[in-house]
């Protein structure tokens, strides 16, 4: 900070005010130029992520860096939306913007009109009709720059007195230093944005002079922001602490005049403007040089936002302190406050900030304009008169000195403007009315973008109709407000019928103007947008651009050039190229093409749909999309593509798509049926093996008692004079042998009969507690036997269920002669218990044996596993348990069992009421 | 998509009018810290969910 010099002299004089002006444009050009010479040799200074996120720093216009201030004294923190629309919407950066800048590399798209008309099958209509919304919604905008360099130059030159700028109006236009202003700003234009006409028109000079503007700006504001917080006041507090007193803090704390709404339509006003703005599309995508940049621009930019308004609501309450009786105008206290401290190097410091705002914005808006003017207005007219073909050599002059006039026309347009609003109405409050204005691109630009159905038609009929009622209901009521219009147009509607008020259509008030506006202009938009565009199905062009836009993201993506058959030459198309770009670039520009296809020079390519889509792409650059399109199309033969074909190449790319879709569907289907295969071998190999064990077991099984009926047989035979005693002993022993015997067999077949599901059920009405009842009776001798107390625990109320008796009364039987076998004598206890739940009953039945060690419990239902608890070879088959689960199962229930291995064991139940 | 919501949530809603009281933190009304404060935050957490998807 400087603000070195006494208040006794004066150093601030017209001159050198002149003078500091036109060093930093010098400067400004001189970075220009090194960073033009820097990209010339490979060394792109702009290919940095925080170029690209200070460049898009030209949004904070003069209208910010001025008006905030002003905005903020009036409505408190109603100048936020403005800055918090964008911070929200970069947000959405990563798919939306990331779309656009990767549609206009592939298609060389240079500016918003150009966009818009390429999306809806290159239309010149199209084209033109953004173009003329854009020059008429923005030109004011370029006027209020101009006002903000020149009162600040007025009111700096007053120095040290505070007088404000007498409206201009009054003087004679040669005495009026905007209109210098406007011709230098024109000339300076001119030398950035066409000193040379580039093929993919990008301006990496006047980028890196514009991030140098973003930064000027931030310091010189953030230099008075901290001047007069912490120079003036002693910090925040104390400013708010003052204000507060003075009773200026309260009404500026009321979010936004007009309320809730109005603060929304603000947001989405602004971030709608980040992207649809002419000077922001250019920043944003025709001059970004890789998608890297994006992702820091993201948070880098809402950061700047974040800075650049600390400040502002301070210095909105230190100029009410300040300049209590309200002689001087909030929008200037920016550069008032330094003055009245008679620190006048920080006030040239805060002149120039707003300098760098001011130019900033002019430069690329203009470049933008002229760029959209030429290419979108200007081209097609003299392409009509010329009937296709170009006359002369070289057009590119033409183009030039087609751009450098509308640069000076539309810079005088804004002077014009300027001279004639003055400080009314219609000046002060352009900035949203201009971001209204290019509101209107959004319903047609967006939708394009994911919405394959829109139309030419669609579009064209959407935005002249959102355009008329934001003429109507934003523009024409400013003119009124200004007295250029009558105000009954307002205060009683259009030729006094009351629902045509253009501030209350059809009643609709309680909005403020801008809210109001917004929601109609969008609303109508939208609407005839869709209505239109589904009148018809979209056409051939309109179809394959619709294609390369809705799928720019894809990784197997669309390349332009299947949509061309025809004939071509291609040295015609050089040629072609040559007037526009000059023949040397053009000849260069082929070539690097043949050479990144693997041919040696250009001379090789064939003339094929995909040279000739490079030449139109490369034409595109110069004289956007519509124009290339007729121009290529006049040295080619093109057989113009039905609808039918466009849609059967799509069809073809997308069922190429499919199929492998399709193959790697099949694929998976296949490895995954390989897997069932090999599991259901396995199972089976599985059930081979228990088979095979179970053969074994049960041959083991017979052969111990047929062995040892054998064996007592042969005693008997061999020796007939046995004692009486023993052969009755040994008899004995075969029959128990031989009811052994028969057992297992029945019990085999049983088994196999249950599991084949072959066995015969008679399912009847039967009361469980009858069944295990009669069940422990009958086992009871085999306790008895042993000394062993069983205990049953049965509920009062019968528990009726549908079952097969006999088998249940197996099952019981099996569980209880388990039981017995493995509680020891005389001690052993064992528990029947039986449970109704809410749809079945569970049987209980548990012992204090030796219990089943944990390692077997999983196998105790398997075939001729017997439990090994009490050492010895237990009595029984094997098959008990395994034949209860076989029923149980049948039945529908689950039966399994627990166990502490030393305190004995629970085998459980559970049946439900009918299997 | 998710941190576009939150913004709404804390930009443009009712959130917002939470803070409008007459609340003062060392002089600086609270309506303002919240602003600067939700904005940084808001910046952070963009920040964060693109370091997060890497180069």
């Amino acid at each position: 900070m400087t603000a070195g010099a006494t208040s006794d002299e004066t150093v601030l004089s017209g001159s050198l005010i002149i003078l500091v002006s036109l060093l930093y444009v010098c400067l400004l050009f001189a970075v220009a130029y090194w960073a033009d010479r820097r990209a010339d040799k490979g060394r792109s200074v702009i290919a940095s992520p925080t170029v690209y996120a200070l460049s898009l720093a030209v949004y904070c216009t003069a209208w910010t860096y001025y008006g905030s201030v002003g905005r903020a004294a009036e409505s408190g923190v109603g100048f936020l939306p403005t800055y918090l629309g964008p911070t929200m919407a970069a947000a959405l950066w990563g798919s939306l913007l990331l779309k656009m800048v990767r549609i206009s590399k592939s298609q060389r798209i240079t500016s918003i009109a150009d966009f818009i008309a390429s999306r809806y099958g290159k239309s010149h209509l199209l084209g033109g009709l953004v173009t003329l919304i854009a020059i008429i919604g923005i030109v004011p905008y370029i006027a209020l720059q101009l006002k903000g360099i020149s009162s600040s130059f007025s009111i700096l030159l007053r120095y040290p007195d505070i007088v404000m700028p007498r409206h201009a109006g009054n003087l004679p236009f040669w005495t009026d230093n905007a209109l210098y202003v406007a011709l230098v700003l024109a000339a300076f234009t001119i030398l950035f944005g066409t000193r040379h006409l580039d093929a993919c028109e990008r301006h990496e000079g006047m980028v890196a002079a514009i991030a140098l503007e973003s930064l000027v700006k931030l310091i010189a504001f953030t230099s008075v922001g901290l001047f007069v917080t912490f120079g003036l006041f002693s910090g925040f507090g104390d400013i708010f602490e003052q204000a507060r007193q003075a009773g200026h803090v309260k009404p500026l704390l009321r979010p936004a005049v007009g309320g809730y709404s109005a603060w929304f339509s603000l947001c989405l006003l602004a971030g709608l403007a980040i992207i649809l703005l002419p000077r922001q599309f250019q920043v944003a995508v025709v001059e970004n040089s890789n998608e890297r940049q994006l992702r820091r621009a993201i948070w880098l930019f809402p950061l700047y936002l974040l800075l650049t308004n600390i400040f502002v609501l301070p210095i909105a309450l230190a100029g009410q302190l300040q300049f209590p009786n309200r002689g001087v105008d909030a929008d200037t206290f920016v550069l008032t406050l330094p003055m009245a401290r008679e620190s006048q190097w920080l006030a040239l410091l805060a002149y120039i900030g707003g300098v760098s705002a001011a130019t900033g914005m002019v430069i690329v808006e203009t470049i933008a304009l002229s760029t959209m003017t030429c290419n979108d207005l200007v081209m097609p007219a003299l392409l009509r008169r010329w009937g296709h073909v170009p006359p002369g050599k070289d057009v590119s002059r033409v183009l030039l000195r087609i751009r450098r006039w509308a640069i000076v026309l539309i810079l005088l347009l804004g002077y014009l403007y300027f001279r004639l609003a003055g400080e009314t109405y219609a000046l002060v409050s352009i900035g949203l009315i201009s971001f209204a204005a290019v509101a209107q691109f959004a319903p047609a630009l967006i939708s394009g973008l994911y919405w394959r159905g829109g139309t030419r038609d669609g579009a064209v009929a959407g935005l002249a109709a959102g355009f008329t009622v934001w003429l109507y209901t934003l523009l024409l009521p400013s003119f009124a407000k200004s007295g250029w219009l009558p105000m009954s147009f307002l205060e009683e509607g259009l030729l006094g019928i009351d629902w045509l008020k253009p501030q209350a259509l059809f009643g609709s008030s309680g909005m403020d103007p801008i809210s109001h506006c917004l929601f109609w202009s969008l609303a109508v938009n939208l609407g005839i947008f869709l209505a239109v565009s589904l009148l018809r199905a979209p056409n051939a062009a309109e179809t394959a651009q619709a294609t390369l836009f809705v799928d720019a993201l894809k990784r197997d993506r669309p390349v332009g050039g299947g949509f061309w058959r025809g004939r071509a030459e291609v040295d015609e198309l050089i040629a072609l190229a040559g007037r526009f770009l000059g023949a040397a670039r053009a000849r260069e520009a082929f070539a690097k093409h043949a050479g990144k296809l693997g041919m040696r020079s250009a001379s090789e390519l064939p003339a094929d749909a995909y040279t000739v889509t490079f030449a139109e792409t490369l034409l595109a650059g110069v004289i956007g999309s519509a124009s290339a399109r007729v121009m290529v199309s006049s040295v080619t033969k093109e057989e113009p593509l039905g609808l039918d074909e466009v849609m059967g190449i799509l069809d073809e790319a997308s069922q190429i798509r499919a199929y492998s879709h399709e193959l790697e569907q099949k694929s998976q289907e296949l490895q995954s049926a390989t897997a069932e295969l090999r599991a259901a071998n396995e199972r089976l190999l599985e059930l081979d093996r228990m088979k095979d064990d179970f053969m074994s077991s049960v041959t083991h099984e017979l052969r111990t008692p047929l062995s040892s009926i054998r064996a007592f047989a042969e005693i008997l035979q061999d020796n007939p004079d046995l004692e009486q005693d023993e052969r009755i002993r040994f008899l004995g022993i075969i029959v128990t042998e031989t009811e052994r015997l028969t057992r297992l067999v029945n019990q085999v077949l049983d088994l196999a009969k249950i599991e084949s599901g072959a066995a015969e059920w008679q399912n009847v009405r039967l009361d469980l507690g009858e069944l295990i009842r009669q069940s422990v009776e009958s086992t009871e001798r085999l306790f008895r036997n042993k000394g062993v107390r069983v205990s049953l625990h049965l509920p009062e109320r019968p528990a009726l269920m549908w079952s097969d008796k006999d088998r249940l009364t197996q099952v019981m039987l099996n569980l209880l002669s388990n039981a017995a076998k493995f509680v020891p004598e005389d001690t052993g206890t064992v528990d029947v218990e039986l449970h109704k739940y809410p749809d079945g009953y569970l049987v209980q039945v548990s012992d204090n044996g030796s219990g089943i060690p944990a390692d077997e419990l999983p196998f105790i239902f398997e075939k001729f596993r017997q439990g090994s608890g009490g050492h010895e070879k237990p009595v029984g088959t094997g098959l008990g348990l395994p034949i209860s689960r076989g029923i149980i199962e049948h039945q529908g229930g689950r039966i399994w069992a627990e166990s502490t291995p030393g305190e004995g064991a629970t085998f459980s139940f559970l049946l439900p009421e009918s299997p | 998509m998710a941190a576009f919501l939150v913004g709404l949530l804390l930009f443009c809603s009712p959130v917002t009018a939470l803070f409008d009281q007459p609340l003062y933190w060392k002089g600086i009304p609270l309506l303002y810290l919240y602003f600067f404060a939700a904005w940084a935050m808001y910046i952070a957490l963009l920040a964060w969910i693109l370091r997060g998807k890497g180069e």
